[in-house]
């Protein structure tokens, strides 16, 4: 029986305004960077990419800067490393396996400890949503989520946004609301459980671009298009492709699945990147993955290694948009002045 | 023998039909008279007698919440008996009804008495309410007469539900017998395997696996359907925190067929939405979650037009540490004794314009026939003295950290609540009083 609205409106209170992030220069969700601040973090991008390396490790020498890692990760702690020593701060590698965390120390205490011990900032992977939120509030410290459950990768959407500018838009100084205009950017995969896929599409569409979704339903739920606008979903993948100027591919993250039950041979049958949907279909997109890749399922290997494939650009865009975002960190006052 | 008596009150007792001014003479744990004010007759030669002036204040008969988690025995450190009655004094309630999901399950007589025994603390009277299956395993159904003769007043696998349904076919049937009312937590905890959440946009956006609505009115629409089979042996189900609007529309269904069903709405439910959890705060974690508007708004239509028999607070106290953790590994659970009231009075008669007997009675005389607790909601001569005395103009600002229950776990810390309790007297003591 469909129910009727309240008769009467309740006047509970509104949401309180967020408090977070409680330091300005964390970066826990995509969004919480404003026009101005994006702009930022891909300028110094790009110029701390051109430094000299031997200056470049004198803008933060010696600073502090943790890395808690509760999942295993190759390409986004080795960026995050490398970035941070880039600039000449001091790492360290705190993961849950070989901790305390293994003890059945709190996220809490642990992040209490890193911050006693001299840590400027965090670096957070965690495999629980929302995890970021929480080490911030405990420590107020800048965080900055590496990939936290099924919920964001902002860093990975901000290299993503740095592949995509090169290409579609090179030499661009400055990005709006409509740099992206006429833009569409397919991602297809396990959009439920990816990270990746909920990045991009709270970032890409406040430059004007249009984001297709595609996948199964299992790995697609049909309220993943009500979620923001600028956002729709197109299950036929030959469909999308034609329409995409970025071909974005997800893989199908087993470890996620829950249960779920989903047939490989049908799956690559109808989502598979292959060499023939790509020329015939999107000759002109670039193909970007977030890795890692598994070749044979979500794309060929010939596709992997193609001239369309953006993939190591893209893991090269990382180490520079982490250079921007760790200076950022530390060189945010909490009252969100720049040092 | 114990004289009180509450003088220039406004009575507000909805079961007895009352809306005056009163004066109320109780003796021990009795009312043995209403007079208009000044007009006690039989006050006359009584000596030692504590008297209330209620003067500008509404009294009415005692809260009564059948869904609140105490905690003992085995989990002190969340809540005790007695610091759970006194929160449940504090928020007007002079009887609870206390679930089961203890350690260990309160399966046995031994534990029903237990928790009733004097040694306990108790501000306010606790009825237990009864495991239905042994450890709540849903697998052996327990002794319904034993718990019964203990003091269970309902039998319930709170927490856990009841799958099977050959097994709540049974429950259902057994409980019928002796004269019990099965409550049911209804989720089909099959499809909410890993969910910390409601289902839908909010929880695809902050990538938090989430319970559908399905999951809650499954279970009741098939507990509905052993109901109808057992029609004839009157069996009586209630559905604890309801709380999808599918819920609500197969309750309401039952009720036009005639069947022995009756529903539960805890505040937050018809307060927030999804939304609320936010920045993954886990005080807006609990279970059944907390929905969409549509079916928040649901519940505010089923409690205008009385579908809803009863506002249930939940009261599910956790230690700090336990909430200071990830979204997805804190537990279910807000506190609610509390704030019930003046959030009822502030937005179900404030805002909504319920009139006040009818909010009053979804919290003192519909709990109580519910459970079939003789003698409680109403002040009529010969009930249980029970009374709220409160001031239904004063606003005032709850501050969880100033609370009586030993946990701060609530949504509603620094809410302007309406409504301030002055007194909770229960069974003819005054358990509380905010005058003091
Ligand atoms: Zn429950």
């Amino acid at each position: 029986m469909p129910t009727s609205a309240a008769r009467r409106t309740l006047h509970a209170p509104e949401l309180p305004p967020s408090p977070f992030p409680y330091h300005p220069g964390s970066l826990l969700s995509i969004n919480d960077l404003s026009l101005d601040a994006l702009n930022h973090v891909l300028r110094r991008a790009t110029e701390l990419t051109n430094e000299d390396p031997l200056a470049r490790a004198r803008i933060l020498p010696k600073r502090r800067v943790a890395l808690l890692f509760y999942e295993s990760s190759t390409r986004t702690r080795t960026s995050f490393e490398l970035a941070a020593k880039a600039l000449g701060c001091d790492t360290t590698l705190v993961s849950n396996l070989s901790s305390s965390i293994e003890k059945g120390e709190s996220l809490k205490d642990t992040g209490l400890t890193i911050r006693a011990l001299g840590a400027e900032a965090i670096i957070l992977r965690h495999n629980a949503s929302g995890a970021p939120w929480w080490l911030e509030a405990c420590t107020h410290l800048p965080v900055l989520n590496a990939g936290d459950g099924m919920h964001e990768h902002p860093t990975q959407g901000l290299l993503d946004l740095r592949t995509i500018l090169a290409h579609l838009r090179p030499g661009i100084a400055e990005v709006g609301p409509d740099t992206l205009a006429g833009v569409t950017v397919s991602i297809t995969g396990d959009i439920l459980h990816s990270r990746v896929a909920r990045s991009n599409m709270l970032l890409l569409p406040r430059l004007g671009a249009r984001v297709l979704l595609c996948g199964p339903k299992e790995l697609l739920p049909d309220l993943a298009a009500n979620v923001v606008p600028g956002v729709a979903i197109e299950r036929n993948f030959e469909s999308a492709l034609k329409q995409s100027q970025v071909v974005m591919m997800l893989r199908i993250q087993a470890e996620r699945l829950a249960g779920l039950q989903l047939d490989l041979e049908q799956y690559k049958a109808a989502y598979q990147l292959t060499g023939d949907r790509l020329r015939t279909l999107a000759p002109q997109a670039i193909v970007m993955h977030p890795g890692p890749i598994i070749r044979g399922l979500e794309l060929t290997a010939g596709v992997a290694d193609g001239p369309q494939s953006k993939i190591l650009e893209q893991v090269a865009n990382g180490v520079a948009i982490r250079m921007a975002v760790v200076e950022r960190a530390l060189t945010t006052s909490r009252t969100g002045d720049r040092a | 023998m114990s004289t009180l008596v509450i003088r220039n009150g406004h009575l507000i007792d909805p079961g007895a039909g009352v809306d005056a001014p009163k004066d109320i003479l109780c003796k021990d744990n009795r009312v043995v008279e209403i007079a208009a004010p000044g007009k006690l007759k039989q006050l006359n030669g009584a000596t030692d007698v504590q008297s209330i002036d209620a003067a500008g204040l509404i009294v009415a008969p005692g809260l009564i919440d059948i869904h609140v988690h105490l905690r003992e025995p085995g989990q002190g450190y969340k809540e005790t008996i007695a610091t759970g009655t006194a929160a449940a004094a504090a928020g007007g309630f002079t009887a609870v009804a206390a679930m089961p999901n203890t350690t260990p399950v309160n399966d046995t007589a031994d534990i029903t008495r237990w928790m009733q025994s004097p040694e306990r603390g108790a501000q306010v009277r606790v009825f237990p309410i009864a495991a239905a299956t042994r450890g709540s395993k849903g697998e052996t159904i327990n002794d319904f007469a034993a718990l019964k003769a203990a003091g269970a007043v309902a039998v319930t696998d709170d927490g856990h539900p009841i799958l099977k349904d050959s097994i709540m076919r049974e429950t259902l049937a057994a409980a019928a017998r002796v004269g019990l009312s099965v409550i049911q937590h209804a989720e089909d905890t099959r499809l909410t395997q890993g969910a910390s959440m409601n289902a839908g946009p909010v929880a695809f956006k902050l990538g938090l696996r989430g319970m559908p609505v399905e999951a809650e009115s499954g279970i009741v629409e098939r507990d509905i359907r052993l109901v109808t089979e057992l029609r004839d042996a009157r069996a009586h189900l209630h559905v604890a925190h309801t709380s999808t609007a599918a819920a609500i529309a197969a309750v309401r269904q039952a009720r036009r067929n005639g069947l022995r069903v009756t529903c539960e709405v805890a505040p937050h439910h018809f307060l927030l939405t999804d939304e609320h959890v936010g920045c993954y705060n886990t005080h807006y974690k609990m279970n059944p979650p907390l929905r969409s508007a549509a079916d928040r708004d649901a519940m505010i239509e089923a409690i205008l037009d009385g579908v809803v028999d009863a506002i249930a607070t939940d009261h599910a106290p956790h230690a700090a540490h336990e909430k200071e953790v990830e979204f997805e590994r804190a537990p279910n659970g807000i506190t609610g004794l509390e704030t019930a009231l003046g959030l009822c009075l502030r937005y179900l008669h404030g805002d909504l314009k319920m009139p006040l007997g009818r909010v009053l009675s979804l919290l003192s005389a519909q709990p109580a026939a519910v459970l079939g607790l003789k003698g409680r909601g109403s002040l009529a001569v010969g009930s249980c003295a029970d009374a709220v005395i409160f001031d239904p103009k004063a606003e005032w600002t709850y501050r969880a950290a100033e609370g009586k229950s030993k946990s701060k776990n609530t949504p509603f810390d620094g809410w302007t609540m309406q409504g301030k309790v002055r007194w909770t007297v229960a069974e003819g003591r005054v358990a509380y009083t905010s005058l003091a």
